[in-house]
């Protein structure tokens, strides 16, 4: 169809549109691909806290009390669990993303066993992270 | 513009030929963090939460130094590649996409160059 008289609405006729993401059922394959940048972004917040820790400690202990008490509230606690977390999952599913970069990967079968072992590396990760968090 | 060839009109347009090094700067950023992120998270584990004066000494140690100051970089670096596609991807008005893409530039250099400094300030302190 085409411009109006006045060169406004354009009637584009009841074409269908690419599909949306909503339209697919999820599946472990697009769902990690999801998760890979929401993790990624989120681990951008991380790193600004961890800036701030260094800058603080570099500046003496009174500016260090203060990013440390935040750390170390049950917030910080609950920020740190989320971040030791995804951090692990950036990092397991980081290397898959590699291994397709490098031209491997692409079967069907072994994309889902290693996007299984990438979640299982990460969550052991991620807990003996957090071991040596608080044995420390 | 009527008196250019078909060839004159389209020479140029294309591709901006620069996306390649964005590509293989993310991989080897994030190659380098595979690496140093075992180390850099183990020590950092142990010196969060500890007080400030023994937090502080374990960065004295020239290992804990290096790996954290070279993990802040690269991690600065990988995020400012990582953020820049996401901003490309979701933010389509023009001023706005221009403007988030020139903060975020500024916010990871500021913040990777601030963090390694004061990496360093703790290391050579006495």
């Amino acid at each position: 169809m085409s411009k109006t008289e006045h060169g406004a609405a354009i009637n584009r006729g009841n074409r269908p549109l690419s599909p949306h993401l909503q339209v697919y059922k999820p599946q472990i394959t697009s769902v990690m691909s999801v998760f890979h940048r929401i993790t990624g972004v989120g681990n951008s917040i991380g790193a600004i806290l961890i800036a701030w820790w260094f800058i603080a400690a570099a500046s003496g202990p009174g500016p260090f009390g203060f990013i440390n008490g935040f750390l170390t509230s049950w917030f910080g606690h609950l920020l740190l669990l989320g971040f030791t977390f995804s951090v692990c999952y950036h990092l397991c599913n980081g290397i898959r993303h590699l291994l397709w970069d490098a031209g491997y990967n692409f079967e069907l079968s072994a994309v889902r066993t290693s996007g299984l072992v990438a979640l299982a590396a990460a969550g052991l990760m991620g807990v003996g992270l957090l071991i040596v968090g608080w044995l420390n | 513009m009527g008196m250019k060839t078909s060839r004159a009109q389209v020479r140029g347009l294309g591709s901006a030929k620069s996306g390649t090094d964005h590509w293989w700067t993310q991989r080897i950023s994030a190659i380098s963090l595979a690496l140093l992120a075992p180390f850099f998270f183990i020590t950092f584990a142990i010196a969060l939460g500890k007080p400030w004066d023994e937090a502080v000494v374990l960065y004295k140690y020239p290992f804990n130094a290096i790996i954290a100051a070279l993990f802040i970089l690269a991690v600065f670096h990988h995020i400012n590649l990582g953020l820049q596609v996401v901003i490309e991807d979701y933010i389509h008005a023009p001023a706005l996409r221009t403007g988030m893409l020139i903060g975020l530039k500024l916010l990871c250099g500021l913040l990777g160059f601030a963090a390694a400094f004061s990496i360093a300030m703790i290391a050579f302190s006495v």
